[in-house]
């Protein structure tokens, strides 16, 4: 490349980014979500939908940025990986379709009320799982012959790609737990605490697979992690998940209400630290580089214009529409 | 017409996007209407503002909702079915979808909560520019997306290269040559749209009785507005007409069933287009007028079919009735508008139950033209995605199978089907409980965080709870 500015790391970063902030906020969002499913009675249920019903279209929009801006930033990935996935990403957007209408349908519905709220809490874990299998797929590379992907439609099926699925349930999981601690109190936030405590391990387990099982995959990968000097500079990322993993634990048993919520943002921030190490520089894995698949200067540049200004304002607008409705909710406001 | 992985790529991205568009065609208008609310009630401080606002937000949340969750489907379908477009064009569209995303959705997001459930946890203002905000992020919404959809029926501003196209000039991409027709044409179609919905409420309400007042602002100010924005949109049509005439003679053709290119053509009413037989099996036609209305001079020459390739011609029936149901509806909102304006010169309009009915009847007949006008412009750019250079069947995913493609349009029919009516019901109901409802539910929130994710639910909510 004979460029007299590199757009690309610049893009990386804020792609990098705005993926990051999805799986955080819609992470806690579909969380919420499956853990509604566990809620013993309606006002819980209720409590449990107003903790994420005046924000959660907002985090989904961070799902269209980081589409688009993969499209836009990188088309060559966007047009293999795409295709690559589509029965997860097919499956991932209709129980979105579900979840996202259930927040109205829900509490005009009254007849079909159990429907709707099936409708949320499976609706939210199967597109939790549909994710986790699109992030296995990707880690396990894809065929592609030219610049398109040329593997068929069930490829991303794998044990590998299955158990990416289940370890995002656990991960998502911790997440909407760690934010109903932080949202609601009594009987809602002591079930959150028992159930961030079940994710926890199986978020763990999960780590702890992938992170066997990928160096199998891949002598790159391998290579990567556990050539010297490597191994004594990336030594920090496990001992550092070991290590909010514990204090996550001990949070959950505290009375801290932000401090599982934080820690699961921790075991989230390393666990994608440990990806990109495993895969930087390729983002269609293992084929084409982030400059490869990059789309043209120009399209780079013009975006870049733009978006520099329009995210720190999107960013202080989203953070005040949460500062409006910061505080604990509560189901029973207004009834008596 | 195979059903082979283009076809049913195709078939899927019209249901999805069809049904995807009729949200956008209330929510647009709807959007506007509560802002206009809201700042007459901060400005004026009259309820009945208020009250009119808080019951079209109850719909306007629905709509927005489905809105949202259907809307995440269509950036997907670039990659999981039309992965050689995205490859091809992502160079010069993938910013214009990418700032939508940016200018339009983040701000309706954020804002629309506030405007939801915020009333009574921000100042007045606050809420009032919430509003505005939400009415801004639909407006951008439809600029970028719009900008997009021109630029793959009037490409400019680029360069191809190695059978990828390259930006070179960003204003001739974002303003290519149909995109400021096409922009006002669907805008004001979402605002007519949303008008003769607001409009057929009214008079629903008002014929029911109940909350008659609120009808009859509801009715009154809609009449207004429409009568500006029906010949409004009329004459923006006509112009469109014009820049398809220059830009997309094919469609334009098609859109008339003219196989031969001549001078002084007649105005085709209705016809059976015959493709294989390149001719109308059946026509009522009115001489001249053609020439006149598309070119607007009476020898105006139009290119007929026979004057570009075979497969370089859009089919020609579905263009050729979609416009005819789109112009149809266009002459009965026409009259609907004239004869509301008739009543109200002649002081009759509220003793005339005729319009009332005929209003109240005619509430849906946008969304039946913004969809014949859809798949007139839709179809009538084929056989390409981007006109003239790149066909439809060099854009699909070439790893996809027929049986793929009939899985997934399978899954979004049977969604789609569940969760359209239950919205359409849900939307029906509370119409049917008018906007008297909203305000005894307003009064119950007091401060502190919402009790419910919708205020308006929670009437419902009190009665069916067990506690």
């Amino acid at each position: 490349m004979t460029q007299v500015l590199d757009f690309v790391p610049i893009w990386t970063l804020i792609l990098g980014m705005a993926v990051f902030f999805y799986v955080l906020l819609d992470g806690f969002d579909l969380g919420v979500g499956m853990l509604y499913g566990f809620a013993p009675d309606t006002p819980s249920r209720n409590t449990i939908m107003n903790s994420i019903a005046p924000i959660w279209d907002g985090n989904e929009t961070w799902l269209v940025l980081g589409g688009l801006g993969l499209l836009a930033a990188f088309p060559l990935a966007f047009a293999i990986i795409i295709p690559a996935v589509y029965f997860p990403i097919l499956i991932m957007l209709l129980a979105l379709v579900f979840r996202g209408v259930a927040f109205e349908f829900r509490f005009r519905d009254l007849e079909h009320k159990t429907f709707w709220d099936h409708g949320f809490c499976y609706g939210s874990a199967i597109a939790t799982f549909a994710q986790g299998v699109v992030l296995g797929a990707f880690i396990q590379g894809f065929e592609v012959a030219g610049r398109q992907f040329s593997g068929g439609s069930f490829d991303f099926l794998t044990p590998f790609s299955l158990l990416t699925g289940f370890a995002l349930l656990f991960g998502y999981g911790l997440l909407g737990a760690g934010w109903l601690i932080l949202k609601t109190n009594g009987a809602v936030q002591e079930a959150a605490r028992r159930h961030g405590r079940v994710c926890l391990v199986g978020i763990l387990i999960g780590i702890g697979v992938v992170s066997i099982w990928t160096p199998f995959m891949s002598d790159a990968i391998a290579s990567r992690w556990f050539a010297w000097p490597n191994i004594l500079y990336l030594a920090p990322v496990p001992v550092a998940t070991a290590a909010v993993a514990f204090s996550t634990w001990r949070a959950l048993d505290s009375a801290s209400e932000i401090k599982p919520f934080v820690g699961a943002i921790g075991l989230f921030m390393l666990s994608y630290v440990g990806i990109a190490i495993s895969l930087f520089p390729m983002i269609v894995p293992y084929h084409f580089t982030l400059w490869e698949s990059a789309s043209s200067e120009r399209t780079q540049a013009f975006l870049l214009v733009g978006t520099l200004v329009l995210l720190p304002v999107i960013l202080m607008y989203t953070g005040w529409s949460y500062w409006v409705f910061r505080g604990k909710v509560r189901a029973d406001v207004g009834y008596h | 017409m195979d059903f082979d992985p283009v076809f049913l790529s195709r078939l899927q991205f019209a249901w999805v996007i069809g049904w995807h568009i009729l949200l956008p065609a209330i929510t647009v208008g709807l959007a506007a209407f509560i802002a206009m609310l809201e700042g007459l009630n901060f400005f004026t401080g009259r309820d009945i503002y208020l009250r009119i606002s808080a019951f079209w937000i109850k719909i306007f949340s629905i709509a927005f909702g489905m809105g949202v969750v259907t809307g995440v489907v269509m950036p997907f379908q670039f990659g999981t079915n039309w992965s050689r477009f995205s490859d091809a064009t992502a160079n010069v569209l993938s910013p214009l979808f990418a700032y939508e995303g940016l200018t339009a959705f983040f701000l309706e997001a954020a804002f629309l909560g506030v405007l939801l459930f915020g009333r009574q946890l921000v100042p007045r203002w606050a809420h009032f520019v919430a509003a505005l905000m939400v009415a801004l992020g639909t407006l951008l919404s439809s600029f970028w997306i719009l900008s997009a959809n021109s630029w793959m029926q009037t490409p400019a501003g680029y360069e191809i290269i190695d059978g990828r196209f390259f930006p070179t000039d960003w204003f001739k991409v974002v303003f290519n040559p149909s995109f400021p027709y096409r922009l006002a044409h669907t805008v004001v179609a979402f605002f007519v749209t949303t008008g003769f919905v607001v409009m057929g409420v009214g008079a629903y309400l008002i014929r029911r009785g109940g909350s008659v007042a609120e009808g009859w602002t509801m009715l009154s100010m809609t009449l207004w507005l429409l009568t500006i924005l029906v010949p409004l949109q009329i004459f923006i049509g006509d112009q469109h007409g014009l820049n398809t005439l220059e830009h997309q003679p094919a469609k334009l053709a098609a859109i008339e069933a003219r196989w031969e290119t001549a001078r002084r053509v007649p105005l085709t009413l209705f016809a059976i287009p015959d493709d294989n037989g390149e001719r109308n099996r059946f026509a009522i036609d009115l001489p001249w007028l053609g020439s006149l209305i598309l070119t607007h001079q009476l020898d105006g020459e139009i290119k007929g079919l026979k004057d570009f390739p075979a497969d370089q011609r859009p089919p020609v029936a579905i263009p050729f009735f979609a416009f005819r149901v789109m112009v149809g509806c266009g002459t009965l909102m026409l009259g609907i508008v004239l004869f509301g304006g008739w009543l109200r010169w002649r002081e009759r309009l509220d003793t005339s139950r005729a319009f009332l009915t005929i209003t109240q009847i005619a509430a849906p007949i946008g969304f039946v033209a913004v969809i014949a006008g859809w798949m007139t412009t839709e179809v009538g750019r084929q056989p390409w995605t981007v006109f003239g250079l790149l066909r439809t069947t060099e854009s699909v995913s070439p790893s996809l199978t027929s049986s793929d493609v009939v899985i997934s349009l399978v899954g979004y029919i049977a969604v789609y089907l569940i969760i359209y009516p239950a919205g359409l019901f849900l939307m029906l109901r509370i119409v049917h409980k008018g906007p008297a409802i909203a305000t005894e539910a307003d009064a119950e929130i007091e401060g502190g965080r919402p009790e419910a994710p919708v205020r308006a639910g929670a009437v419902e909510l009190r009665e069916g709870e067990v506690r």
